[in-house]
């Protein structure tokens, strides 16, 4: 198999075009998903009964094939960016419900019931105290699911959309590998900037969580010095 | 003042964690409220500021009753410190102090500068204010959580076993630290705690509860410790009980007898001529005891002197630890004033001891009536019989009713100290 550098640098204007609709597709579906699973899964942690029920039809959700998703969605939306999207949020949701769920779980018990104890209003708790102290466990969630999504709009070619995934049915179909090579290499390479831009993110959102590993004996050391 | 009446709290599984309680809790002292596990002391103390909500009954700070207050608004005004600290892990140690003055609509700014000053009075420095909760010591994270329940100045305090997970040299410090703060601050404090050392050190009043949420004594620590209400009082208060109560008397009425005194630098005492000499240094502090006879080590045995503010009960332990069994005493400046023979301390400790259990009988009877019987008898038994159980709790609330201590009960009086609190009339 060989890559024909001189198609690649032809077309170099279609891939960035591709690329841009690729991640578009897959941002805005995890961006719906946050949208949806954090209402959700604030209601889910609240009220015992619903957890149970709200996981388990996320997880029945995931379950039908992509393909399948997109074939029921045509009668509502076409062949459209709609119907792409809507897709790939059902997919979404599995992963940040859950992660949301067991995010708000691991907020300490006792730093919950200080705001609580001290005055603090239930949703003022939930958006100061709960949610960011949640948001590693909901990070790693919005992680997986933009990785996901992103390697997932591919799937939506058979709709006529896809991004960087009409290069492999143009590939296959003139059985000319140069495109499938680059279309992998740049969902990879989106995967990757993605998940790394995501880590930053994380980084700047939690300063608190930095140096976990310091004892308090070191530390005793480190001001000693400084 | 927080009053509770007759407040019950059953939980939904069944269980009674509060039964019938009736209980004042003084304005600007400490209340200690004592059991052990399960015996619904923190339910007690949680029901103050609505975390939880009473079964039955009214409970009213400074007059009103808490139910019928915004619960949000209530808890601002109340200061909430828990074992652990519960700090906010996201937050810096100093926007932890700023949450309540933030919630009070202060604005960031001022509760800022409200939050570094009370680090200062809470002995961290600046830069701990930029830190987070994990990177501070335990002992430091509770500083922090008390710092955290006083910013925004509230009358009351609640404080639910603040010190139960740091090591006991570094629990010692916070609660020397709490009695110097509350003598400046006089606020109304409610304290939670299991062990009985804190609640003698801390309190001004103890509250012992038992498994069941009975409230069976609430008195102060001298009171309760020479007169404990019954057999179960007595085992909480465990074997040393009589050695607590001299840890509430100071010294400062032992009398001072002349020390047998050799300058640091002069010829030592001549063997035979009278046991050892006190070495003192050019400014009249106590070095240690020097023994002429030969054989003896010829560096001073080290002594700790004492001030007229340390306890009966140091004196005591110092006069065991002394080769010549006298005790050392200095003014506030640490010059010699004298010494003391460990026979003065044992029987003053015996005087003291006497007078602190006559001083509660008559406080108790002043309470009850001169007809009533000794209530420890009637609750000693524990029969489930309804009988039995009424009686108890007849009993219970009898010696809940917090009455002031009047004049003639000066064992009862109690002022919240750092020093031992002395109760006066010992002679």
């Amino acid at each position: 198999m060989t890559v024909e550098w001189a198609w690649i640098s032809d077309h170099a204007g279609d891939l960035t075009t591709l690329t841009l609709s690729h991640l578009q597709a897959a941002l805005t579906a995890v961006l719906l998903g946050l949208l949806i699973s954090l209402p959700l899964a604030v209601l889910a942690h609240r009220v015992r009964p619903l957890r149970g029920f709200l996981l388990g039809l996320s997880n029945v959700l995931f379950t039908i094939p992509s393909i399948a998703v997109f074939v029921l969605l045509l009668p509502v939306s076409g062949l459209t960016r709609t119907t792409t999207v809507i897709g790939l949020t059902v997919y979404t949701l599995v992963v940040l419900l859950r992660n949301t769920v067991e995010g708000l779980d691991s907020v300490p018990a006792k730093a919950r019931e200080a705001a609580v104890a001290m005055g603090t209003r239930p949703l003022r708790t939930l958006l100061t105290v709960e949610l960011p102290l949640a948001l590693p466990v909901i990070m790693a969630g919005v992680r997986i699911a933009t990785v996901m999504s992103i390697s997932l709009v591919s799937v939506a070619t058979y709709i006529g959309d896809g991004g960087l995934g009409q290069l492999f049915t143009d590939g296959f179909q003139r059985d000319f590998p140069t495109p499938v090579a680059a279309g992998i290499v740049l969902t990879l390479l989106l995967a990757l900037v993605a998940d790394a831009l995501l880590v930053a993110v994380q980084y700047v959102l939690t300063p608190w969580t930095r140096d976990r590993h310091r004892r308090p004996g070191q530390q005793r050391r480190t001001r000693g010095r400084a | 003042m927080i009053r509770f009446d007759a407040v019950n709290k059953r939980f939904p599984n069944g269980t009674t964690a509060v039964h019938d309680l009736t209980l004042e809790m003084p304005e600007g002292g400490v209340t200690v409220l004592v059991g052990s596990s399960g015996c619904g002391k923190t339910t007690t103390l949680r029901m103050i500021n609505r975390m939880v909500e009473p079964t039955s009954g009214t409970i009213r700070l400074g007059g009103k009753d808490v139910l019928t207050q915004d619960a949000a608004d209530l808890r601002r005004g109340i200061g909430y410190v828990i074992q652990q600290s519960g700090l906010f892990p996201h937050r810096t140690v100093l926007d932890n102090i700023a949450t309540v003055p933030l919630l009070l609509g202060w604005g960031r700014r001022k509760a800022r500068t409200r939050a570094a000053e009370l680090l200062e009075t809470v002995g961290l420095t600046a830069e701990a204010g930029r830190r987070y909760p994990h990177q501070l010591s335990g002992g430091q994270q509770q500083r922090v959580g008390v710092a955290r329940a006083l910013a925004a100045d509230p009358p009351v305090l609640l404080m639910d076993e603040p010190f139960g997970a740091v090591d006991p040299v570094v629990r010692t410090q916070l609660q020397d630290e709490l009695l110097r703060l509350q003598k400046d601050l006089n606020k109304t404090i409610v304290f939670v705690t299991h062990d009985i050392d804190e609640a003698v050190r801390l309190g001004d009043r103890i509250a012992v509860f038992r498994t069941g949420g009975h409230l069976v004594q609430c008195a102060a620590p001298a009171e309760l410790l020479a007169r404990p209400a019954d057999g179960f009082v007595a085992g909480f208060l465990g074997a040393e009980r009589e050695l607590k109560l001299l840890s509430l008397t100071t010294l400062a009425e032992v009398p001072v007898e002349r020390a047998r005194v050799v300058r640091e630098g002069e010829a030592p005492p001549r063997a035979g001529d009278g046991g050892p000499c006190l070495v003192v240094s050019a400014r009249n502090e106590p070095l240690g005891w020097l023994d002429p006879e030969p054989g003896a080590p010829e560096v001073p045995s080290p002594v700790r002197p004492l001030r007229d503010t340390d306890s009966l009960l140091a004196a005591l332990n110092e006069s065991i630890a002394s080769p010549t069994g006298l005790i050392v005493r200095v003014d506030a400046e640490g010059a010699l004033t004298g010494v003391t023979a460990r026979e003065t301390i044992h029987e003053h400790a015996g005087r003291r001891h006497q007078e602190a259990a006559r001083a509660a009988r008559k406080a108790q009877e002043a309470r009850e009536g001169n007809g009533r019987q000794d209530q420890g008898e009637e609750t000693r038994e524990g029969g489930e019989g309804p009988e039995a159980r009424e009686h108890r709790e007849a009993g219970s609330r009898k010696s809940a009713d917090a009455v002031p201590p009047s004049p003639a009960a000066p064992a009862a009086s109690a002022p919240g100290t750092s020093t031992p609190k002395t109760p006066g009339g010992a002679g």
